[in-house]
């Protein structure tokens, strides 16, 4: 048995959060992707005690058509400031299938 | 109008039934099958005898013939073709109107296009390799009960594949310790479990009982990850009323997704079932046990598209497509062309996919393609190239064979995935770049380093059986 590790469950916040928090080259090229495949960034905040709820506090509106990476990051750092304790997620809403093409945390709150 | 008058007797097929000029409407529905005549028929006589045998005709002229319009309601051959590479068959198109069949119903289009025909003996062999269905046809089926995109709503699951697995062993496990291998799961990142086909209501574990428990053990994991969990509850029963008794009790337990086998449990209950599903809110898994005594053999039978089709406009939310890695058949181009069929709104003919007609699927929802058998983390790369984010990767084995346990499985294969997706937005070739990947991500999961140690040197490499007709003459 001692070559065995125990595996503690500890909250997770859905797509990437299994891998370590990203560093602002690797969060530049997701934002990159994310324009890339024409969907609208949006951002949205909460505190972690919800964060399992579908609905989080939006930030200001979705930034429809925007395609420079630096203002999404500007605007993602602007969210954090204002709620440095809360998750801040980055969404691309794609509007030809409805739904969201990526939806990932970008500050994690604690 | 021409008169007709009556001449009892025995007519060759074709005089009725082979009509070359026919240009078919677009509200017709077109099937391709590939026809192995007997010795001495001739094509155009087998052909309008394939038409003729899944309509209107029989053996025989009846005077009944003539109390209606045959020009109207008869299933018409209107194309011959080579096979690439095999003179033994050869592939023969057929139209037939839209009103031979009856509205939103599968299993009248099947008992008629896979009925009597396929024991009809002036054919050896007979496979039905595509069909056309008809927006018009398509608008009266009711359809994946949600679809791609409000299930991702719904599971709050967007950006990245899903991942499941199966629980094994797939029978004979008590209900309660059934619970805790879908609990370790859940907990350790996996967004399904799924009970294997074959477990239903058995002694050793009663139906009631499992769902109370997994019931359990999703609530328990949910609120341990904050994430969105389900397991596909299979309802398939020995009878319509016992799948639906099921079905409203893991309605009652607030479960997100169950699951039908629709092939042995027959299209009639499957499409009650997705409407069912769609009127209380339930996403719908569809396994697909008996498909290879169907599919398999290249010259009888019904190919999977066909049946995928079937499926999609018969309901439900997810379907098992084969893996092209793992130890289960399947080509790559073919499966990619059926798993467009399961989730695209329009798909073009495109013979190097196996795909003979355009589709058109109108609003019709999309469904989950499902990968799972035989496939553990060095597979991933390679799974998310092949099916992009639009599907659930299943690794059973993969997830329950873990040296740490299934928690440690399941997190390993979340970190696999998550690298890979990360990997591919950054532009990567993830088949090329696979390994690399995997072992950098490996730096900071424990549980994906030994899981990469473990499983490295497995591989599945047989032959196709089932390949595409694409060498030419």
């Amino acid at each position: 048995m001692a070559d065995i590790q125990d595996y503690n469950s500890t909250p997770k916040y859905e797509t990437f959060s299994y891998l370590p928090a990203m560093g602002p080259e690797k969060m530049r090229r997701q934002i990159a992707y994310l324009i890339s495949q024409g969907w609208n960034p949006g951002i949205e905040h909460v505190e972690p005690e919800r964060a399992s709820t579908y609905y989080w506090y939006m930030w200001k509106l979705p930034m429809f058509g925007e395609q420079s990476v630096d203002t999404v990051i500007a605007e993602l750092e602007a969210c954090h400031r204002a709620h440095p304790g809360h998750h801040v997620r980055l969404i691309g809403y794609d509007n030809y299938s409805q739904s969201q093409g990526s939806s990932f945390v970008v500050f994690r709150g604690r | 109008m021409a008169v007709k008058t009556y001449e009892a007797g025995v007519k060759d097929y074709r005089q009725t039934y082979w009509a070359p000029e026919y240009v078919p409407l677009d509200s017709d529905i077109l099937a391709c099958f590939k026809i192995t005549p007997q010795p001495g028929v001739d094509r155009e006589e087998a052909a309008a005898a394939v038409a003729a045998e899944s309509s209107t005709g029989t053996w025989t002229t009846v005077w009944t013939d003539l109390l209606t319009d045959m020009d109207y309601y008869k299933g018409r051959a209107y194309r011959i073709e080579d096979v690439p590479g095999d003179d033994t068959c050869f592939y023969a198109f057929v139209a037939y109107p839209i009103d031979l069949f009856e509205e939103g119903s599968v299993v009248n289009v099947f008992t008629s296009l896979v009925g009597n025909v396929f024991g009809f003996k002036a054919v050896r062999a007979l496979r039905l390799e595509d069909v056309r269905f008809p927006l018009a046809y398509v608008k009266t089926c009711n359809g994946p009960p949600h679809g791609i995109q409000v299930e991702r709503d719904k599971m709050n699951k967007y950006g990245r594949p899903m991942l499941g697995c199966t629980i094994k062993p797939k029978l004979g496990l008590s209900a309660k310790n059934y619970g805790r291998a879908v609990y370790e799961c859940l907990r350790g990142g996996l967004d399904f479990t799924k009970d294997d086909e074959n477990v239903n209501s058995q002694p050793f574990m009663r139906w009631r009982d499992r769902f109370l428990f997994v019931a359990d053990a999703i609530h328990t994991a949910e609120a341990e990850t904050g994430e969105r969990k389900g397991h596909y509850l299979n309802v398939t029963a020995p009878s319509p009323e016992e799948m639906y008794e099921r079905a409203e009790f893991a309605k009652e337990l607030n479960m997100p997704i169950i699951m039908h086998d629709f092939l042995t449990g027959g299209f009639c209950a499957n499409t009650g079932l997705a409407r069912w599903c769609r009127k209380n809110g339930i996403l719908l898994h569809i396994h697909r046990a008996m498909h290879a005594v169907v599919d398999r053999n290249p010259h009888h039978g019904i190919h999977f598209r066909v049946l995928a089709k079937a499926l999609r406009l018969s309901g439900g939310d997810h379907l098992h497509t084969g893996t092209v890695v793992g130890k289960l058949e399947g080509d790559r181009g073919a499966t990619q062309g059926w798993v467009d069929l399961l989730r695209e709104s329009f798909v073009p003919e495109d013979r190097s996919r196996g795909i003979f007609f355009d589709q058109d699927w109108g609003s019709m929802p999309g469904v989950f393609a499902v990968a799972s058998g035989g496939i553990h983390v060095w597979h991933m790369p390679a799974l998310l190239a092949i099916f992009g984010d639009d599907a659930v990767f299943q690794f059973g084995g993969g997830t329950l064979g873990h040296p740490w346990g299934n928690a440690a499985g399941a997190a390993a294969n979340r970190v696999a995935l998550e690298a890979c997706v990360e990997a591919r937005n950054e532009g990567r070739d993830l088949e090329r770049e696979g390994k690399d990947i995997l072992t950098n991500a490996a730096k900071d999961s424990p549980e994906l380093k030994i899981a990469l140690e473990t499983w490295k040197e497995i591989k599945f490499e047989f032959d196709t059986v089932d390949k595409l007709d694409v060498v030419n003459r």
